[in-house]
Formats: structure tokens, C-alpha cells, sequence
């Protein structure tokens, strides 16, 4: 029988990357900004937080002076900072210099991922540390530790009890995205440099501000998907291209949800679902069905995509300004 | 309400035009800083002479007459991809799935190569790999062209998703055909080189590259003085003036869209049967988004797309050699290739706006009308 | 009255756009309990004058004060702080919004929609205007966008309200509900100013009235003591007489016969109902209307551009044959041997290609002609120094993008194409709309040339003087229906004011 209380954990854990990159590229969007950057911010968010505890590892593991909690906040910290300077270099060439956000977002992408594999590869290297790769072992505990203590939880542990505080966070965040965009001041303002950045700006809105500020917290959000899985999805472990394409499968996420970051919730774990039904080794279930499996969140999406096209309710289409870069006097 | 009165420093206007040769200046500008910035990086991170690194990448690049073939055949590839996507651009269509529209491309060639070679003579297998490819790559346009035609669908985002689609397609046929492998599927008809494109003048690349060469002309052409051309171009700047004049806009963006689709299969035929002789899902190589800086930066030009795409295999090929000779990850080059286009990019900012300090917004004006 | 300290004061405000010199030194007054005309012919720099002082543009040079002392009005917020609000012509609202979430857009504090609609309410009351605060602004009509806009620069408390061209798009009920409205914020204390070229509603409503010529400010003057003749010389700087060539149409016969045509928008809301009519050959027909009658649907349908619901278009040849032009796309309709030509209403969005140049721009109509794959460049490049030659289109070269030309030479450049494949039904929007008087007297010309020639000329305006004067025969249009054709040689403006705005013209009463 199909044993549903270990799948949804699973399907969960995979979905969280997914949910904070969507998250963060949500809230980038309805400012105008299709951040295609987002893949590269998310490899970038992971190599921060790693460079930090590294770092901190170094000078701590074999002093025997390790603390848990610093060992989360290092990370932490280093991860959003890095991506928060992958967001602002995405906005000074967007906003400031209104350069194309397509091939800004691309050039961004490339940088974001070399950035990631380079440092994760020879991070060791660099540091002259004696370890052949980076192996992060105690952060990795520090982010893995759970609310649930018992060696043979209950169901009710299993489900939801069983996670790093990562997963928790990815879930509060983006509640509280949806709950600023639909309820708050900043979120119709927001939702207004998106669809029109001249109306908003005749209504004295400082459009650039909120360009600025949606693309770099949604950026620093995006990040840590990256931060979460390589800290505790992997354990701390870091090995190149092993994030793969989830920062496409983020974006693809956005439209999935119509830009509703509380549907992203449980968006992303179906996508994770469906992403774990092609990883998990299962013996009735051949290398290639795996395959075609993981095009299952892709061809999703290209639906959503050609539905809301269809349907053409207004509420549901992308931000209309987006992709276009914002002019004031430009008649 | 008590502010402080304060006159802002500047304020951005559009420029009208700049003759071409100043713009040219503002970009090679802007390359060389960003030269100047990535040898200070490479530095820190290598403590080497910055200045010796250059002297490493030029020679990475033109070192043997090998590498020179090779880089004439990765500038070659990248300029096939680039023509491919550059027709829809300028009908500002944002074509994305140049990536998977040349895995499928590629994957035409491999099925066709694989199953029929005991069949058919090699001349005409090569032909019906390449019709098979040119069709399923112009299919996997086809499908978001439709959509953004019919339905005004959002195609960046269309093609970006077909992309995935295509690779687990690619995927799922190295795992279906060789299920005990370790996912590659090894050369193709290696023993037979039923299908393998044939070796001019005893070079492997130099057909791929004179297809290129021909095709940069080809498309140069059809934008520039063709029908087709001048109605791409009237449709990219406004739907409403092509509808107007009795361009079909519906029909116009399928065929474009067609044929951009056809040339990037064409590139997947290239890759199979005049390159690897083999595919995976990484053949692609990330060409179909480089192909949109190259095609961006040249202006939509496909002449000057033949120097932007030899810049960015150049930098590509010169950065990975640094990172080999420094024993540095071979990512390294991704880096150094992300801040050369950070400065590109940027630098279009200043060919298209100028700055006006407010205090000398008059004396300006006047230099410039 | 010039004791009183100006609300407003500009001094010496100059703003270029590229080569092109908006405002030129501009001098301007704005006063607190009155009312201003901001009166200019379009392209004479109002807007551009106005935007400034709402924070959109900012000036190259000059200083602004307000209420004596001196600002820097950087972004709209600036002029929102010191009072200033403006109603643009083209509406500043996002569609997906309310019309709650609009007019509290850009405003600080904690985000309270019930409050701001019982708020919209109140104001809505007091001025008896219809708001729902609910409604998306994507099912509004245009007046009901306007209103929005009107409730949103009083929900922010502003006393300087600026309002550009507010009546282009009202009915004439609409327009004397606005300007009591105005008028009643007027007496309480606010300052307002009213961008228009319409001389009555300059006489009709302010106090005092500015005039601006190419940029420059030519001066100004209490409305009681000057007239309209006065108005417009200073808006033309020179005598003006408004005095069009009408010729005898020569040989009339019928060539489009339009039955019954219906026409519903995407939305589904009804555009035309039930129009016929028949246009002649060497004859102008003119058709009235309030803005958004039907009038860009009518062309557009006549020109292959529009779906049609129901009814009949009939091309009727010389010899007497008949072809039906529903369901034909433009080339379709070249395809059948007609002739026909269109200006539309929006010349460098629909008409023309602003980044082309005039080369290009001449090739849109030809560039099918001959077999080859290939374009022919060197035929519109001549046609293209021959518009320029023949209607003294000023311009640098034949290749300069037509985006930099100014109003009237794109016109002209859009005529000339138009009337060079030899027409013979000729359809045009708002054929003078923005340019100055040189320049319309030389478009009617144009078609008055037409019209000698046997074209069939259908002329969509704006300005009932100008119609009165030119057509032969006048269309007029009310809600998409035929409200009536009357003879232009002796038709009085006020029955044709009234048809517009009544069917019939209110015949009963």
C-alpha cells in the first residue's frame, strides 16, 4: 500500500526549496521584475551560507567550540547577504540603468551558478583546509534539528514535527507575502508598480524603492532555498549542480500559483511530490519512467500557463508591466 | 512640509541618436574595465599577475591550430543557435527554448541515425536527419507560437518552460535505450559513421562552420531586404500598424517563431552529426541562453552577431583556461563570463540615456543639438 | 485681484525634449479662488507646462513657487504634499485595482478599504457623483474612469487641482455637472486650472485665462475682458480666418453603402447599432459625435479592421457592381481592387511606425507589390521625397525616424502616403487633431484635392466648426446609432450639438 505518511514529509522537505525561490520571485514579479536571475540567486544563497559554516567550522570543530546556534545564524546571515547582492546587482542593471531584464536576468543566472560550483569546488582549496570537499556536518545537524524528539514518532511527529526550522520559516514567509500583497498598503502599492509604474508613480509612489526593495527581499528569500537545501536537505554536504534545475522549477512554480504565494504552499509540495515520485527509487518504476515523471511539474505548468491565457480573467494574468523597464518621462 | 529645498544633482534624459562608432566606444569601454575587473578577481583569488592571465587565455584560445578549429567551431555552434532566436526577437517575441528546441533538434538526428542507418545510403540518411531535425525543432516553437498567437500566452515564459520538457525528453531515451548505462549513450554508429557529417579538406569542424557562415548570410538577408523580413520588423514594433497594413500578425508570428525553431534544429543536427556524433542532455550547453545576450548585444544584427559570439567563446574558452592552469574549478569561467556581460549590459545605459548635471543642463544641450 | 498672493508661481520654465523646445521661459500665475484657462493650440507645451508642476516632468530650468516660497517638485508625491493635484487626460489608474484601492493609492498609513469607501462615499454625496468603490476600473466606462479620478484628487484634500482636456470625453450633461463641481471648489477657496483649447468652455467657466504659443507664454488676462477672436490670435499669433473651402461636389454617386451595421467590443458592450448610411464619391461626408460614439469603429469596420456582428458594407464600382467588404481583412480588400485608404486617429501606433524612417514608414502599403521575396526600397524612397517635396514636410532627410518629427509632419507624411495610391474612398480620424493651424489648413486642402478628384471622403472630427465648413453632408452619431444626416451647407451648430448628444436632436420637444 502506498505508505502516505512517509511520502508527504518527503514531498514536503522537496517542495521547500521550491517555495521559497517561488516566494521570491512572486514578490519580484508584481513589482515588474521577471527576474530570471532567480536559479543563479538561489546557487548563490547556498554558497554563502556554506562559506560562512566553513568558516565557522574551521575555527570552531576541532576547538571543540561549536555552537548550534551560532552555527544556524552564520550561515544564515552569509546566505542573505549574498543574495541580497545578487538582487541588488540585478536592480542596478533593471532599474537603474534599465537595461533588458531577459538578458540581465540570464547574465545573472550564469554568474550565479558559476559563483556556486566554483567556491563549492574549491572552497578547500582557497582556505588551504585539509578536507578533500566541503562537508559540513555539524551545521548541517544544527539546521536539521526537529521539534520532534522521540526515536519512533507518531504520525501526527511524523507529519508535522519532523522539520528544520527552514521549512517552518519557508511556510510563514510566504503566508505572510500573500497576506501583505492582498491586505496591506505596500502590497496594493507594490501591486500597482507591477501592472502600471506610471500610476503608481502619478500617485507618488517612489516606483524605483519598491523595484529595489521587492526584487532584493524576494531575492534574499530565493536564497534561502538554496541555504535550505544544501543544509539540511544534503545535510550540509555540497556537491556541484547537485541543486539542478529547481530554480527553473521556482519560476515555473509562479505561474503554476497565478502569483499567489499561499497557493505556492501547497503548490510546491505537489511539486515536490512529483519530483520525489521520479527520484525515489521504487522497483516497479524503470529508469526512464522517472524521467518522463520529472517533465510531469514542466507540462503542469504549461498548462496553467495556456489556462489562465485562455480563461483571460484579469486577476490571474501576469503583472502587465512585466519584463518592461520603468521611464518617467518616457511618453 | 518644512523639507529642505534641495535641487537633485542630475536628472536622466533620453539621448536622440549617437553615431554608431561612439556607441561602439561606449561597449568596447565598458569591455575593457570589465577585462580590468576580472583580472583584479582572478588575482585575488589566484595571486597571480593579472596581466599573465590574459597572455593564458589567448593562448587557451589560438594556442594550436587545434584549438583554433575549436574555437572556430564553438563560435560556430553559438552563432547558429543566435540566428536561430534572432528572428523572433526582432519581432519581440522572447524565444527562451532555443535550448530545447535544439535538444529536440539533436534527438530528431540521433533517432533517425540510430533506426534507420541499416536502411538507407549515407547521403540520404544524412538528408532525412536533417529535415527530421529542422521538424522537430521548428514543433517545438511551433507549440508556444500558436498559443502566443492565438491566445497572446505568455511565450518567455512558454519556451523557458519547454526547455525542461525537452531535456527529460533527451533524458528519458538515454534511460530507456540504455537502462543498465550510465546515462550517456555513447557514440552513435561509431564503427559504421553511418550518418557523421563528412570531413572537408580532412577537418571535422570545417563544414559545420561553412553551413554557419552561410546561414549568417541567409539570415541577414531575409531580415534585412525580404518581405518577411519588413513584416517581422513592422509586427516587433507594432501589432496595430501591421493589422492595419493587412499584415497577418497571427500568421507572422507562427512562421517566424517556424523558423526560428527550424534553425535551432538545424544547430541540434549540427551538434549530432557534425560534432559529438552522440547527445545528451546537456549538448545544448546553456547555448540557447548565451544566444540571447549574443543576439541582444549585436543589436539584432547578424553581422555583428559574428564578433559578439566569438566574444563570448572567447571569454568562455579563455576563463576555463585560466581555471585549468590555476588547477581553479572550471566554473570559474561562468564567473568571469557574468561580469563581462554585467559590463556590457550595463553600458547600454549610457549609449541610450545621457546624465544631465542640473547646473549644466543647458551648456549640455548645446553640445548636443 | 493681483493683490492676492499666487498659490503658484512660475517663473522661467524651460523643458526640452531632445531637440524639441517645449516650453521656452515660461512665465505663469496661479491663484486660490479662481479659476484658470490654460489655453494653447495642442503641441504649444500646456501639458508638458503642467506636468512639471505635478511632478512628472522636471523643468531644465526655472524655479516654482508655492504660495511664495520656493519648491523642488521632484515626483508626483512632491506635488502631493504641497497640494497639487492633477487629472491627466489619459487616466493614471491600474485596471485590475478598485476604485477604492486607486484612490488611495500612493497614500501612508495603515491600509483600511472600508474606511476610504465610506470616505468616497461622502465626497461622492456631497458632489453627487456615482462611484461604486468596489468596481474594478477595468469595467468602467470612460466618465465613470474620470470620475474616479476627480474623487481621488479630492479624497487627497489637494486645493490646487489641474484638469487636462476633462471634457474631451464627456457628454454635454457631463460636462455642465463638471464645471458646477468646479465651480463650487472654486468658491470654496481652491485653485483650479483647466488645460483646453475650446474657446467656449474657456468663456464659459474661468475667471482668467493664460495663453500659450509654441512653447512660449504670449500672456494673460481676466476672461470678461477679452473675446474669442482675441483668444485665438494670441493662440495663433496671427489674424485668423477660419474659413474653409467647400466646393459643389461634382457627379455624386453612391459608393459605399453601409446597411445595418452592428458592432460589439470585446466586452461585449454594443459599439454600433443598426448603422446605415451611404457616402459618395467626390463628396465629404462628416461624421459628429461625442468621443466614443462609434466613430473609430465605424472606419475601422469600413476598413477591414473591426469584427462585425451583423449588417452590410457595400463597395459599389463605377460600372455599378457590387462587393460586400465584411469579412475582408485589408489585403483581401486590396486584393478586390479597391482603393482604400485610412487615416487613423493614432498616427505613429497605428498609422505609421515611429522607429522606421520615411522610406519604410511609405513602404507599409507597397511592400507586397511585385514577385520577388525581396523588398523594393528604391520606389517608396522616391514616394517618400515626393511627400516630402510636394506638402513641404520639414524634416532632416527621408531617413529619419518619423518619431522625430513633430505633429503636423507626421500628419502630412501619413496623408501623403495615403492619397499617393490614388483612392477612392479616403477615411480619416481626427484628421488635424494636434496640429496647428498651418498645418490643418493644409490637410484640408488635401482632401478638399480628394474630393475634386471623385473620392469618396469620410471625415471623422472633433471640432463642429470645422465639420460645418467642410462636409458636404454631416453623419452625426449618439451611443453608436445614427442620430441623424443633415446637409452641411446651413446646418446650425447648436441642432447638430444637440444630435449628438439626443437622438433625433430632441425633435419633440
Amino acid at each position: 500500500m502506498f505508505d502516505l505518511i512517509g511520502f508527504l514529509p518527503r514531498a514536503i522537505v522537496q517542495g521547500v526549496p521550491l517555495l521559497f525561490g517561488s516566494t521570491g520571485e512572486t514578490l519580484t514579479e508584481k513589482s515588474g521584475n521577471l527576474n530570471l536571475g532567480i536559479p543563479g540567486i538561489m546557487y548563490v544563497g547556498g554558497i554563502s551560507g556554506v562559506i560562512g559554516a566553513f568558516f565557522y567550522e574551521q575555527a570552531t570543530v576541532s576547538a571543540g567550540t561549536f555552537r548550534p546556534l551560532l552555527g544556524v545564524l552564520i550561515p544564515l546571515f552569509c546566505s542573505m547577504l549574498g543574495s541580497l547582492l545578487m538582487g541588488l546587482l540585478y536592480c542596478f542593471l533593471t532599474v537603474t540603468l534599465r537595461a533588458n531584464q531577459n538578458v540581465s536576468g540570464l547574465a545573472l543566472t550564469t554568474f550565479g551558478v558559476g559563483v556556486g560550483n566554483f567556491f563549492g569546488g574549491s572552497l578547500p582549496r582557497i582556505a588551504n583546509s585539509s578536507l578533500p570537499s566541503v562537508i559540513l556536518t555539524n551545521t548541517g545537524n544544527a539546521f536539521r534539528t526537529t521539534l520532534s524528539g522521540s526515536s519512533s514518532p507518531s504520525a501526527f511527529e511524523t507529519l508535522f514535527l519532523s522539520y528544520g526550522f527552514l521549512v517552518y520559516l519557508a511556510l510563514a514567509v510566504s503566508l505572510a507575502a500573500a497576506y501583505i500583497l492582498r491586505r496591506t498598503r505596500v502590497g496594493l502599492h507594490l501591486r500597482a508598480v507591477g501592472e502600471s509604474p506610471n500610476t503608481a508613480d502619478a500617485a507618488g509612489i517612489n516606483v524605483t524603492r519598491y523595484k529595489y526593495l521587492a526584487t532584493c527581499i524576494g531575492s534574499m528569500i530565493a536564497g534561502l532555498g538554496g541555504l535550505y537545501f544544501i543544509m539540511d536537505y544534503s545535510g550540509g554536504i555540497w556537491s556541484n549542480d547537485a541543486f539542478g534545475d529547481r530554480g527553473w522549477l521556482a519560476i515555473a512554480l509562479v505561474i503554476f500559483t497565478v502569483w499567489k504565494p499561499d497557493l505556492g504552499v501547497l503548490a510546491s509540495f505537489l511539486f515536490g511530490g512529483l519530483y520525489i515520485l521520479s527520484v525515489r527509487s521504487s522497483s516497479s518504476m524503470t529508469m526512464a519512467t522517472k524521467e518522463l515523471y520529472k517533465m510531469i511539474p514542466y507540462l503542469v505548468t504549461i498548462v496553467v500557463l495556456i489556462f489562465t491565457s485562455l480563461r483571460n480573467k484579469r486577476e490571474n494574468q501576469p503583472p502587465a508591466s512585466l519584463g518592461l523597464a520603468f521611464f518617467r518621462e518616457e511618453r | 512640509m518644512n523639507k529642505k529645498t534641495r535641487v537633485p544633482l542630475f536628472h536622466i534624459a533620453k539621448r536622440s541618436t549617437l553615431p554608431w562608432y561612439h556607441a561602439w566606444a561606449i561597449r568596447g569601454g565598458a569591455l575593457i574595465l570589465a577585462l580590468l575587473v576580472c583580472a583584479g578577481v582572478t588575482a585575488i583569488l589566484t595571486g597571480e599577475n593579472a596581466f599573465l592571465l590574459y597572455v593564458t587565455m589567448v593562448k587557451g584560445s589560438f594556442g594550436s591550430v587545434r584549438k583554433i578549429w575549436v574555437l572556430l567551431q564553438n563560435i560556430a555552434m553559438l552563432l547558429c543557435v543566435s540566428l536561430a532566436v534572432t528572428p523572433a526577437f526582432r519581432m519581440r517575441c522572447w524565444n527562451l527554448g532555443g535550448e530545447g528546441q535544439v535538444l529536440v533538434g539533436g534527438l530528431a538526428s540521433v533517432l533517425v541515425m540510430t533506426f534507420l542507418s541499416p536502411y538507407l545510403p549515407n547521403g540520404l540518411l544524412i538528408l532525412v536527419m536533417l529535415l527530421a531535425s529542422i521538424l522537430a525543432g521548428a514543433v517545438w516553437a511551433g507549440i508556444p507560437a500558436i498559443f502566443k498567437a492565438q491566445w497572446n500566452t505568455n511565450e518567455t515564459l512558454f519556451t523557458l518552460m519547454m526547455n525542461y520538457v525537452a531535456m527529460q525528453l533527451v533524458a528519458f531515451y538515454i534511460a530507456y535505450r540504455f537502462p543498465k548505462g550510465t546515462g550517456t549513450m555513447g557514440v552513435v554508429n561509431g564503427d559504421t559513421r553511418a550518418g557523421w557529417l563528412p570531413y572537408l579538406l580532412g577537418q571535422q569542424y570545417l563544414l559545420n562552420i561553412l553551413i554557419v557562415a552561410l546561414l549568417t548570410g541567409l539570415v541577414y538577408a531575409y531580415l534585412r531586404y525580404s518581405k518577411h523580413g519588413y513584416e517581422i520588423a513592422v509586427v516587433g514594433e507594432s501589432e496595430r500598424t501591421a493589422r492595419y497594413v493587412g499584415i497577418n500578425v497571427k500568421r507572422v508570428i507562427i512562421r517566424t517563431m517556424l523558423l526560428s525553431g527550424a534553425i535551432c534544429g538545424l544547430a541540434g543536427f549540427l551538434l549530432v552529426s557534425g560534432t559529438d556524433h552522440s547527445l545528451s542532455t546537456t549538448s545544448a550547453g546553456g547555448r540557447g541562453f548565451t544566444a540571447v545576450m549574443v543576439s541582444w548585444l549585436a543589436k539584432f544584427n547578424p553581422i555583428w552577431m559574428i564578433f559578439t559570439s566569438f566574444l563570448l567563446v572567447f571569454l568562455g574558452k579563455g576563463a576555463s583556461e585560466i581555471a585549468s592552469q590555476f588547477r581553479l574549478n572550471e566554473s570559474f569561467g561562468d564567473i568571469l563570463t557574468g561580469i563581462i556581460l554585467f559590463f556590457i549590459i550595463g553600458s547600454e545605459f549610457f549609449i541610450q540615456y545621457k546624465i544631465l548635471l542640473t547646473r549644466s543642463a543647458e551648456k549640455e544641450e548645446k553640445d548636443h543639438v | 485681484m493681483d493683490n492676492k498672493t499666487p498659490a503658484v508661481t512660475m517663473r522661467n520654465i524651460t523643458k526640452r525634449f531632445g531637440p524639441v523646445l517645449a516650453n521656452d521661459k515660461v512665465w505663469l500665475n496661479i491663484y486660490r479662488g479662481e479659476i484658470l484657462a490654460l489655453l494653447g493650440e495642442n503641441g504649444s507645451g500646456k501639458t508638458t507646462l503642467m506636468n512639471m508642476l505635478s511632478g512628472i516632468y522636471f523643468p531644465d530650468e526655472g524655479e516654482i513657487q508655492v504660495d511664495g516660497r520656493e519648491v523642488v517638485i521632484r515626483s508626483p508625491k512632491d506635488a502631493f504634499d504641497l497640494g497639487i493635484g492633477m487629472i491627466h487626460q489619459h487616466f493614471k489608474l491600474v485596471d485590475v485595482l478598485t476604485a477604492a484601492e486607486n484612490i488611495v493609492l500612493g497614500l501612508p498609513g495603515k491600509l483600511d478599504l472600508k474606511a476610504a469607501s465610506e470616505k468616497i462615499r461622502a465626497i461622492c454625496a456631497a458632489y453627487g457623483f456615482e462611484v461604486d468603490p468596489a468596481q474594478k476600473i477595468y469595467n468602467m466606462s470612460v466618465s465613470q474612469k474620470q470620475t474616479v479620478e476627480i474623487v481621488k484628487v479630492l479624497y487627497r484634500g489637494a486645493d490646487i487641482l489641474i484638469l487636462d482636456e476633462p471634457t474631451a470625453v464627456l457628454t454635454p450633461q457631463e460636462t455642465d455637472k463638471l464645471f458646477a463641481v468646479l465651480r463650487n471648489m472654486r468658491d470654496d477657496g481652491k485653485a483650479i486650472v483647466i488645460i483646453t483649447h475650446k474657446m467656449h468652455e474657456v468663456e464659459a467657466l474661468s475667471d482668467r485665462v493664460a495663453v500659450l504659443r509654441h512653447g512660449q507664454f504670449i500672456g494673460d488676462m481676466p476672461t470678461k475682458t477679452t473675446n474669442a477672436q482675441e483668444m485665438t490670435n494670441m493662440m495663433v499669433g496671427h489674424p485668423v480666418v477660419l474659413n474653409i473651402d467647400r466646393p459643389e461636389p461634382k457627379d455624386p454617386k453612391p459608393r459605399v453603402e453601409v446597411k445595418g451595421l452592428t458592432v460589439r467590443d470585446i466586452e461585449g458592450t454594443l459599439k454600433l447599432d443598426d448603422v446605415s448610411f451611404t457616402a459618395n464619391s467626390g463628396e465629404i461626408l462628416g461624421i459628429a459625435g461625442i468621443s466614443g460614439s462609434g466613430q473609430k469603429e465605424l472606419l475601422e469596420a469600413i476598413a477591414g479592421l473591426q469584427p462585425v456582428e451583423g449588417g452590410s458594407i457595400s463597395y459599389i464600382d463605377d460600372d455599378g457592381t457590387r462587393e460586400e467588404l465584411i469579412g475582408k481583412d485589408p489585403l483581401s480588400i486590396q486584393e478586390m481592387g479597391v482603393s482604400l485608404s485610412f487615416v487613423p486617429e493614432d498616427r505613429l501606433g497605428m498609422g505609421l511606425v515611429g522607429n522606421m524612417d520615411l522610406s519604410d514608414n511609405m513602404m507599409l502599403r507597397s511592400f507586397r507589390r511585385g514577385r520577388s521575396v525581396f523588398t523594393d526600397r528604391k520606389t517608396p524612397h522616391k514616394l517618400a521625397e515626393t511627400v516630402v517635396r510636394d506638402l513641404d514636410v520639414s524634416t532632416p532627410s527621408v531617413s529619419t525616424p518619423v518619431r522625430r518629427l513633430s505633429g503636423g509632419n507626421v500628419q502630412k507624411v501619413l496623408v501623403g502616403r495615403e492619397i499617393a495610391s490614388a483612392p477612392t474612398v479616403l477615411l480619416t480620424a481626427y484628421a488635424v487633431r494636434g496640429l496647428d493651424i498651418n498645418s490643418s489648413y493644409t490637410i484640408y486642402d488635401l482632401i478638399n484635392r480628394q474630393k475634386a478628384a471623385g473620392v469618396a471622403v469620410i471625415y471623422v472630427g472633433e471640432d463642429l466648426d470645422v465639420l460645418l465648413e467642410l462636409a458636404d453632408r454631416i453623419l452625426v452619431l449618439c451611443g453608436g446609432k445614427v442620430s441623424g444626416i443633415v446637409p452641411g451647407r446651413g446646418a446650425k451648430k447648436r441642432d447638430v450639438g444637440l444630435m449628438m448628444t439626443k437622438l433625433g436632436g430632441g425633435a419633440h420637444e
